[in-house]
C-alpha cells in the first residue's frame, strides 16, 4: 500500500477509535452509579475526545484535501469509519462499559508507548501526550475490573458475563494488514501482531487478580478497521452527526 | 440558584429578649460577620434549614446534569462537545462539594439522595424544563447559570463556613460556564436563519423559567426573614430577580434577539431613581405546578436519577465488598508477620 494512503488509514483508525469510544463513554454522563464514577467517566471521555481532535486533524493534513477534524468526524458515513468493532459495542451495564474500557486501555497503553518512538515526529508528539492519559485510564479501568470481579457474587457474575460477551472483539486489535506492513517497514507504527504478548501479560494479570476466567476461544469478529461495522455505528453517527447533517454549512 | 422555596425551620424570627443566652451569642457572631463552623454550637433550626438549602442545591447540580447531558452526544463540533462535557462534569463536581458541605452538618450523602428519591427533598424547578434544540445549551449557560451566579455570588458571604467556601469555588467555574453559553448564543444569533430561530426559541422558552429560579415574590415568600437574619440568605428573591433582568436585557439586545416579554421596558423611576427594567411576572401557577411534580420533565428526571442509583447498587456493593476483602487480607498479612 502506498505510504500516504496507509498513513491516512492509520490515523483514521486511531482517531475513530477514540471518537467512537469517547461517544459511548459520554453517554453515561449523569447516569453513573455514584458521582465519583460519573466524573471519572466524563474525564475519560474528554481525554478520548481531545486525542480524537489530534489524530483526525493530522489525518486531514496527511490526506491533503482540506478536511478538518470536524469534517472527518461529522461528515463521513459508516463505511469510511475505521474504528475497532469493540469500541462501538453498546454500553450495557457499568461493568460491561468498564470491561470494554479495560480491554481497549490495555491495548492503547501499549500502542501509544510504541508510537512515542515513531519516525514520524507528528505521531510521536501526539502519542507522547496521549500516553500519559492512557496510562491513567488503564490503571483506573484495571482497578475497577479487579474490584468488581473480586467483589460480590453478583458483581463477579456480571463481570464474567461482560468478559465473555466482549472477548470475540479482542482479536481485531492484533490483526494487521497491508497498511500496517507499510507503516511498520517505514518505522512509523508497530505491527499490530507484535502488541499481543504485552497485552496478554497485562490482561492475564488483571483477570487473575479479578478472579475472572479468561475465555479460551480465539474467535475474532473483524471488519471495523476496513469499514465493515456492526449495526450500532449507524445509530452512533445518526446521533453524533445530526446537526451537521441537518444544517449543512452552518458555523457553530 | 439552585435553592428555591427553602422552608426555614422554626416559627419566624425569635425576638432577642426571648432567645436563650446561647442563641443570643450565636446571633451576635452572625451579626458581627463571623463564619459558623461545623463544630460550633448552632440552633437546631439553623442546622435544619441549612441541610435543606445545601441539600437542595446539591441535588440541583446533579439533576442539572441531565438537561445539558441531553445534547452531549449531539453537540455539533468536537470542540463544543468537549466544552459541554467538561461543563456537565463540573456540575457533578459541584454536587460533590455541596454534599460534602452538607455532611458537615451531620447528614450523609446517601441519606440526602434517599430523601430526594423519596420526594422529600427538591431540586430547582428549572431542570424540569426540556432542552429542545442546540441553542438551549447556550441559553442554559447564559440564563440559567447567569441566574445561579446572581444567587451564588451573594452566598459566598453566607454565614456557614463550609457552604460559603464551596460557593467561592463554584462561582469561579460558573462564570466560565456563563461565558461559554453566551458564546454559543452569539454564534447562533449571528448564524443562518434556522440557527437564529433556534436561539430565539430557546430564549422565549427559558426566560420565564429562569425568572422563577429566584423563587416567589417577596410578598409571598414566608421564609426569607429568618434566613436573612441568619445570613443564610443575603438578598431577597425580588432584589436578585431585578438584578438578573437588568443585567440580561442589554445582552438580549446585543444578540439582536427579540425581547421575550413585551413588558421589558426601561423604567427610570425604579430603584429610587436609579432605574431598572419593568418585567412581567412569570406564571406563578405554573411554578407551583412544576414544584408539585407537574413540569414537562419531572417524571423523566426523577426516573433517570432513581434508575442510575438503583442500577448502580451492585457496583457500589461490589466495590465496597472488594475494599473490605483487601482490608481483611492486609490485616491478616500484618498479623502473620
Amino acid at each position: 500500500m502506498e505510504k500516504n494512503a496507509a498513513l491516512f488509514q492509520f490515523l483514521c483508525r486511531m482517531g475513530d477509535n477514540t471518537l467512537v469510544l469517547g461517544h459511548r463513554v459520554s453517554e453515561w454522563c449523569g447516569h453513573a452509579p455514584v458521582i465519583e464514577e460519573d466524573i471519572a467517566l466524563a474525564n475519560t471521555a474528554l481525554d478520548l475526545l481531545g486525542q480524537t481532535q489530534l489524530w483526525l486533524e493530522l489525518a486531514g493534513t496527511v490526506e491533503g484535501k482540506g478536511r478538518s477534524a470536524d469534517d472527518l468526524a461529522f461528515l463521513r458515513d459508516v463505511w469510511d469509519f475505521r474504528n475497532l468493532l469493540l469500541v462501538e459495542r453498546p454500553n450495557g451495564d457499568f461493568g460491561h462499559t468498564l470491561l470494554r474500557q479495560f480491554l481497549f486501555d490495555a491495548w492503547q497503553n501499549i500502542i501509544l508507548a510504541r508510537l512515542t518512538e515513531s519516525r514520524d515526529q507528528r505521531i510521536a508528539e501526539i502519542a507522547e501526550k496521549a500516553a500519559k492519559e492512557a496510562a491513567y485510564h488503564v490503571e483506573r479501568s484495571s482497578g475497577t475490573v479487579i474490584g468488581l470481579g473480586d467483589g460480590t457474587d453478583e458483581s463477579h457474575r456480571r463481570m464474567q458475563a461482560a468478559l465473555d460477551r466482549l472477548w470475540p472483539y479482542v482479536g481485531e486489535m492484533f490483526c494487521g494488514d497491508a497498511a500496517d506492513q507499510t507503516l511498520a517497514a517505514a518505522g512509523i507504527a508497530p505491527r499490530p501482531e507484535d502488541l499481543r504478548s504485552a497485552w496478554d501479560a497485562h490482561v492475564n494479570a488483571v483477570l487473575d487478580a479479578a478472579t475472572l476466567a479468561r475465555p479460551d476461544s480465539d474467535f475474532a469478529h473483524k471488519g471495523g478497521r476496513d469499514g465493515t461495522h456492526t449495526e450500532h455505528l449507524g445509530y452512533i453517527l445518526a446521533d453524533m452527526q445530526f446537526l451537521q447533517r441537518a444544517y449543512p454549512g452552518a458555523a457553530w | 440558584m439552585y435553592a428555591q422555596m427553602v422552608k426555614t425551620a422554626g416559627h419566624g424570627i425569635k425576638p432577642r429578649d426571648r432567645m436563650t443566652p446561647q442563641e443570643r451569642a450565636f446571633q451576635d457572631r452572625i451579626d458581627a460577620g463571623e463564619k459558623i463552623e461545623p463544630k460550633d454550637w448552632m440552633p437546631d433550626e439553623y442546622r435544619a434549614t441549612l441541610i435543606r438549602q445545601i441539600g437542595q442545591h446539591a441535588h440541583s447540580e446533579i439533576v442539572g446534569q441531565l438537561p445539558e447531558g441531553n445534547w452531549i452526544t449531539r453537540a455539533p463540533t468536537l470542540e463544543r462537545k468537549a466544552i459541554l462535557l467538561a461543563k456537565v462534569q463540573d456540575e457533578a463536581g459541584h454536587g460533590l462539594y455541596l454534599y460534602s458541605a452538607c455532611e458537615t452538618l451531620g447528614v450523609s450523602r446517601d441519606e440526602l439522595i434517599a430523601m430526594l428519591h423519596a420526594g422529600k427533598m427538591k431540586y430547582s424547578s428549572i431542570f424540569n424544563y426540556p432542552t429542545l434544540n442546540w441553542a438551549d445549551i447556550g441559553a442554559v449557560g447564559w440564563l440559567v447559570d447567569g441566574a445561579a451566579i446572581m444567587n451564588q455570588v451573594q452566598l459566598q458571604k453566607t454565614s456557614y463556613g463550609p457552604y460559603a467556601r464551596a460557593m467561592v469555588r463554584i462561582c469561579k467555574e460558573e462564570s466560565f460556564h456563563q461565558r461559554q453559553g453566551f458564546s454559543i448564543m452569539m454564534k447562533m444569533a449571528a448564524g443562518t436563519p434556522a440557527q437564529k430561530r433556534m436561539a430565539q426559541d430557546a430564549l422565549n422558552r427559558l426566560w420565564f423559567p429562569s425568572l422563577m429560579m429566584f423563587g416567589p415574590p417577596d410578598k409571598d415568600s414566608a421564609h426569607t426573614a429568618q434566613s436573612m437574619a441568619w445570613k443564610i440568605k443575603i438578598n431577597t428573591n425580588d432584589e436578585l430577580r431585578q438584578r438578573f433582568v437588568d443585567q440580561t436585557v442589554p445582552q438580549i439586545d446585543y444578540l439582536g434577539l427579540e425581547r421575550p416579554d413585551p413588558d421589558l421596558k426601561w423604567n427610570p423611576d425604579k430603584a429610587d431613581g436609579k432605574g431598572g427594567f419593568d418585567y412581567s411576572d412569570p406564571d406563578w401557577a405554573e411554578f407551583f405546578a412544576v414544584l408539585k411534580g407537574n413540569g414537562p420533565c419531572n417524571t423523566d428526571r426523577m426516573k433517570a436519577r432513581v434508575d442510575a442509583w438503583e442500577q448502580g447498587a451492585w457496583v457500589r456493593d461490589g466495590l465496597s465488598a472488594h475494599a473490605a476483602k483487601r482490608a481483611a487480607r492486609s490485616a491478616q498479612q500484618t498479623a502473620a508477620q
